[in-house]
C-alpha cells in the first residue's frame, strides 16, 4: 500500500503547513486583550470585528486595493515582456545571449536596503512616486528576469520539431505562437504568472520606498499597527489573514494551467 | 511473437458510456496474424491509436478481451505483456548512451552481461547504430533516436508486437524513407507482429503486409494494399486512398442502366443493366482516378464531360472534368489526346464499382 | 538539436533588457557611487576611493555574520530542495485533491515576509502560541530569545516552513510536463520506481531544478525581514545576518558610503557563488552518465 503512505504523509505535512495558518485564523477572530489573557486552542466567542475594522476603515482597505492594482499591471507586464524574450533564448543563439540571459537573474542579488534610496530618486525625477505603475515598474526589477528563466525552461522542453511541422503546414509565426506553442506551455505560463504575483505581493520595501499615501500597500500599512498599548495582535492577525486570499484565488485560478497534463499522440 | 486477437473489444473514454457516440472504439472483432505486418490507417480521431494502446496494455478495453496467441491479456500491464511501443517522439533516456538505453530493458529482467553484450551489439548493427553507441543519446538525430526507441524494444527476444505509434512524424522528410525500409528490413530478420499505426497512406501502403482502415472507431476494411486499392469494400476506403481519392457519382436505376442523378446521362450495357437490377438504397458509382478514362474521340461507350483543368505532373496528366454538376479526376498518361474543351469519359465495368449506402454492392 | 544562430532574435529581447536596465543601471551607479565617497551631508561629498572597502573587509563582525550566512543558506538548500523534490513526486498529478493541494501549499508564500516574522513570534510564544505552549507543557523549555540554538531552530523552521513550497510548486511544474510517453516507455522496459526518478524525472527536472536552487540562494543569501522581526538579529548577533548588520550601519549610523561598499562587496559574493551554481547545474548533466 506503498501509495497509501505516500498520501497520508502528504497530508500530514499539508496539515502541519497550515498550523501556523490556523492559528493565525485563530488570533484574528478574537479581542486584543483576550489573546494576551487566556490560551485556547478555538476561540470560545468568536468575533469579526477585527475584519470589520478592516473592512470599513478606509486607511486598511485602501492597502489591498493599491496592493492588488500594482502586482496586477505587473503581472500582465512581466508575462507580456518575458513571452517572446523567453522564446529567443530557448530557440536561438545570438550575440551575447548567455551573458544577458544571466545577467538578467543578476539583478535579484543585490541587497535591497541600500539602494532604496537612489530608486527613491530616479522615480522623484520622472514624476512618479505614489503611483501604481511606479511599484509595477519597479517590480519588474526582479520579476521579469525571473519570467524569462522560467518561460524558458518550459519552452526549451518543447522539441523544436513541433515549431517546425507548424511552420512546414503553413503557420505563420503569431498563429503558431498563439495557437499552439502557449497552449503547450501552459504549465510555465502558469507556475510564472503565479510567481510574478507572489513576488510583487509581497515585496515590502521598495512598495514602501516609492509610494507615500495614495498608493501604498498592504505591507506597509500593517506595520502601523503599534498603538499605545503595543501591537494589536488580534487586528495584526486579520489583516495578515486577508493578504492571502488575493494569492490563494490566484492560484487558484491558474491551477489548471498547473494541474493539467501535458499529452501527445491521443487520437 | 505471438498473434494477437480482439474478441468483443470496444473502448470509451467516458465513466458511464451510453450510446454509440460515446465509443471511441465501436466492437470489433480481429486477428492479427503471428509474424505479419500491419498498419492501422484512418484519419485523425478515427480510433487507431486507441487500438494500439489496447494491443500495448496502456488502455483496458471497456468491454471485449485481448488475446495472444489464444491467451487471455486483457487484465496484464505492459511490462508483462512483453510488447515493445514507438511512440511519436523519441522516448529516450537521454542521459545514458546509446549503448546503455539497449541495454535498460535486459538489465532490469536480470540478464547476465554477456548477453546483454551481444543483444545489444546485435540490434545496434541491424539498426546502423554501432558507431554511436558510445555516445549520449541526447546528442543524436531524430531519426538515429527513434532508432535507439525500436532498439530498446527490439533487444528482447521474446517480444510479442512491435507497436508503432505514427512513428516518422518527427523526422526530417528526406530520412523517412530510409527510416520506413529500415522498420521493412527489421520486420523481415525478426519476424515479429508489426502494428504501425498512421494516417499517412503511403506510409501505411508502403509498409503493411494488410493494411486495416479504420474511420469513427469501425474497422472498415483489412486488406492487402492491392485490395484496399482494387476493391475498397467501403466508400470511405475508396475516398482516403490513392490520391486523389476515388470519384464518386450518385446515380439511381433506370429501365436500360444506371441515371446519373443531375444529368440526362444513363450508362447503359450490360455491367450497368445487372448493377442496376441489384440496387435498393442510395447509389453511388465510384472509379478510381486512375482507372477512369478521358478520350478525345467519342465512342459508343463514352459520356461526354467538360474540361475544367489539366495539369501537367510529369509522367502523368491530372484532369478534372465535370460530369453534369459532378467533379471527377482522371489521371491521364502523358502524351494521350484528351480533347481541349470537352473530352470523352470510359467507365471499364472491371474497374467501376457500385455502392449501396457506402458499402461495396458491385 | 543545435540552436540556429540568428541575432534577429534580438527584437524579442530589447523590451525586458531595456525594462530592467532602467530600473537597474542608474540605482547601482548610485551606490557604487556612494561606495566611493565619503558624504557628510547634501552637496558634501568627498573621494576617498577604496577607503570604505578597505574598512568593511575588515570589519570582524561582517566576517562573523558572513559565515552565519553560509551556514544559514547551505542548511536551506540542502533541506529544502530535497524535501521539496521529495513533495513534488507525492503529490496527486490527476484528480481533485490537485486543486486543492496546490492551494494550500501556496498559502505560505503569499504572506508578506515581515508578516512571517510576526506569526512565529506569536507560534512560539510560551503563552500565546500553540508550539510554545504545547513544548512549555511538555516541560521543554524553548525561547528564541534567550538561547541562539532555540533562535536557529525557530528560524529553520520557520524559513522550511515558508520556502519550501517554492520548491514544491517549481519541481511539480517540472514533473508534470514529462509526456506521458516516457512512463509508458518506462513501465515497458520493466523500470522499477527508483529507476524512474533518476533516468527519467531527475533529468527532466534539471531546468526547473536550477531556478529553484539559484532562487532559494540568492534569496536566503540576502534575506532580512524574516529573522529581523523574529529575533532582530540576536540573542546578541546570534542571528545577526549581513543584511541585517547592513541596515544597522546604513540606517542607524547613516553611513552612505560604508553602506555602498558593503553593499557593492555583498552583491559580488552572491554573484559568484550564483554563477559556480549555474556553471555546475548547467554542465552536470553534460558529461557521460555514469
Amino acid at each position: 500500500m506503498k501509495t497509501g503512505l505516500i498520501r497520508f504523509s502528504l497530508a500530514v505535512y499539508l496539515l502541519i503547513l497550515m498550523l501556523p495558518i490556523y492559528w493565525m485564523v485563530n488570533m484574528s477572530l478574537r479581542e486584543n486583550a483576550d489573546i494576551l489573557s487566556t490560551f485556547v486552542l478555538f476561540p470560545d466567542k468568536p468575533t469579526f470585528d477585527n475584519y470589520i475594522k478592516i473592512f470599513t476603515d478606509p486607511s486598511w482597505y485602501s492597502g489591498y486595493i493599491n496592493s492588488m492594482i500594482y502586482v496586477s499591471m505587473n503581472m500582465a507586464l512581466s508575462v507580456t515582456v518575458a513571452l517572446p524574450a523567453a522564446y529567443a533564448f530557448s530557440r536561438y543563439r545570438f550575440i551575447g545571449d548567455k551573458h544577458v540571459f544571466f545577467w538578467l537573474l543578476t539583478n535579484r542579488m543585490a541587497p535591497p536596503a541600500v539602494f532604496a534610496l537612489p530608486f527613491f530618486q530616479l522615480y522623484q525625477t520622472m514624476g512618479l512616486i505614489d503611483t501604481h505603475i511606479a511599484v509595477a515598474l519597479a517590480h519588474t526589477l526582479f520579476n521579469v528576469p525571473l519570467a524569462v528563466w522560467v518561460l524558458e525552461g518550459f519552452m526549451s522542453g518543447i522539441p523544436r520539431e513541433i515549431d517546425e511541422t507548424a511552420y512546414l503546414d503553413g503557420y505563420s509565426f503569431p498563429r503558431f505562437f498563439f495557437r499552439i506553442f502557449m497552449p503547450l506551455i501552459k504549465t510555465g505560463i502558469g507556475v510564472t504568472a503565479f510567481f510574478t504575483f507572489m513576488f510583487s505581493w509581497v515585496e515590502l520595501l521598495m512598495a514602501r520606498t516609492l509610494t507615500t499615501t495614495e498608493a501604498k500597500p498592504i505591507a506597509a500599512v500593517m506595520t502601523r499597527t503599534v498603538s499605545a498599548t503595543g501591537l494589536d495582535w488580534g487586528l495584526l492577525a486579520a489583516a495578515g489573514v486577508l493578504t492571502i486570499v488575493p494569492g490563494a484565488l490566484v492560484i487558484y485560478f491558474v491551477r489548471n494551467y498547473m494541474a493539467k497534463g501535458f499529452a501527445l499522440g491521443r487520437v | 511473437m505471438a498473434s494477437i486477437s480482439f474478441e468483443g473489444v470496444a473502448h470509451s473514454y467516458e465513466r458511464k458510456p451510453r450510446g454509440d457516440r460515446d465509443y471511441a472504439l465501436k466492437t470489433l472483432e480481429m486477428t492479427f496474424e503471428n509474424g505479419g505486418a500491419y498498419a492501422l490507417l484512418g484519419p485523425s480521431g478515427c480510433g487507431k491509436t486507441t487500438l494500439l494502446n489496447i494491443i500495448s496494455g496502456l488502455l483496458r478495453p471497456t468491454r471485449g478481451r485481448v488475446l495472444y496467441d489464444g491467451r487471455d491479456v486483457t487484465g496484464l500491464r505492459p511490462a508483462q505483456r512483453n510488447i515493445a511501443q514507438v511512440f511519436q517522439f523519441p522516448v529516450i533516456y537521454d542521459t545514458m548512451t546509446v549503448a546503455e538505453n539497449l541495454a535498460f530493458p535486459l538489465r532490469n529482467r536480470g540478464l547476465d552481461r554477456a548477453t546483454i553484450g551481444r543483444r545489444v551489439h546485435e540490434v545496434a548493427t541491424m539498426l546502423e547504430l554501432e558507431n554511436v553507441l558510445g555516445q549520449r543519446a541526447a546528442g543524436l538525430t531524430a531519426d538515429q533516436k527513434q532508432k535507439v526507441s525500436l532498439g530498446r524494444g527490439l533487444v528482447r527476444e521474446d517480444v510479442a508486437a512491435v507497436l508503432l505509434d505514427e512513428p516518422l512524424t518527427v523526422i526530417d522528410p528526406q530520412l523517412k524513407w530510409l527510416l520506413r525500409r529500415k522498420l521493412k528490413e527489421v520486420h523481415a530478420r525478426y519476424n515479429h507482429t508489426f502494428v504501425y499505426v498512421t494516417h499517412d497512406q503511403n506510409e501505411a501502403l508502403t509498409f503493411a503486409d494488410r493494411v486495416v482502415v479504420m474511420y469513427d472507431g469501425s474497422i472498415v476494411q483489412v486488406g492487402a494494399p492491392q485490395d484496399l486499392f482494387e476493391r475498397p469494400l467501403h466508400r470511405f476506403v475508396g475516398y482516403f486512398i490513392g490520391s486523389p481519392g476515388m470519384n464518386f457519382l450518385p446515380c439511381h436505376p433506370t429501365g436500360d442502366g444506371l441515371g446519373i442523378d443531375g444529368t440526362d446521362i444513363v450508362m447503359g450495357g450490360a455491367w450497368f443493366e445487372k448493377a442496376a437490377e441489384r440496387a435498393h438504397a442510395r447509389l453511388e458509382l465510384g472509379i478510381r482516378p486512375e482507372h477512369l478514362q478521358a478520350l478525345a474521340t467519342a465512342d459508343g461507350d463514352t459520356v461526354p464531360a467538360r474540361i475544367l483543368r489539366v495539369e501537367d505532373l510529369g509522367n502523368y496528366k491530372l484532369v478534372t472534368a465535370m460530369l453534369g454538376p459532378h467533379r471527377l479526376f482522371a489521371k491521364v498518361p502523358e502524351g494521350q489526346e484528351i480533347g481541349n474543351e470537352n473530352t470523352n469519359l470510359r467507365f471499364p465495368p472491371a474497374r467501376t464499382r457500385l455502392y449501396a449506402d457506402g458499402e461495396l454492392l458491385v | 538539436m543545435e540552436k540556429p544562430t540568428n541575432n534577429a532574435a534580438w527584437l524579442f529581447v530589447i523590451p525586458v533588457v531595456l525594462l530592467v536596465a532602467f530600473n537597474a543601471i542608474m540605482p547601482l551607479m548610485a551606490v557604487v557611487n556612494y561606495s566611493v565617497q565619503d558624504i557628510f551631508g547634501p552637496g558634501q561629498a568627498y573621494w576617498v576611493g577604496t577607503e570604505w572597502y578597505k574598512e568593511v573587509l575588515g570589519d570582524k563582525r561582517l566576517h562573523e555574520a558572513l559565515w552565519r550566512q553560509f551556514l544559514f543558506s547551505g542548511l536551506v538548500l540542502l533541506i529544502e530542495i530535497p524535501l521539496g523534490v521529495l513533495i513534488a513526486l507525492a503529490m496527486p498529478r490527476r484528480g481533485w485533491a490537485v486543486s486543492l493541494v496546490l492551494v494550500v501549499l501556496a498559502l505560505p508564500l503569499l504572506i508578506p515576509w515581515n508578516v512571517i516574522g510576526t506569526i512565529w513570534i506569536i507560534f512560539t510564544r510560551p503563552d500565546i502560541g500553540l508550539m510554545g505552549y504545547t513544548l512549555n507543557s511538555f516541560g521543554i523549555p524553548f525561547d528564541h530569545t534567550a538561547s541562539p540554538l532555540d533562535a536557529w531552530i525557530t528560524l529553520m523552521l520557520m524559513e522550511v516552513w515558508h520556502w519550501t513550497p517554492l520548491v514544491v510548486l517549481l519541481a511539480y511544474a517540472g514533473l508534470k510536463a514529462i509526456p506521458e510517453a516516457f512512463y509508458q516507455a518506462a513501465a515497458i522496459d520493466g523500470a522499477s520506481a527508483w529507476k524512474v526518478f533518476r533516468y527519467i524525472q531527475l533529468p527532466k527536472m534539471r531546468g526547473v531544478l536550477t531556478i529553484a536552487v539559484l532562487l532559494r540562494f540568492m534569496d536566503s543569501f540576502l534575506i532580512y525581514a524574516e529573522p529581523f522581526v523574529l529575533t532582530g538579529g540576536g540573542p546578541g548577533n546570534a542571528t545577526t545576518f549581513p543584511s541585517i548588520y547592513l541596515v544597522k550601519v546604513a540606517l542607524g549610523q547613516f553611513d552612505l558610503g560604508p553602506a555602498g561598499a558593503f553593499s557593492v562587496i555583498y552583491f559580488l559574493i552572491v554573484l559568484l557563488f550564483s554563477w559556480l551554481f549555474y556553471q555546475v547545474l548547467q554542465n552536470v548533466g553534460k558529461r557521460s552518465a555514469r
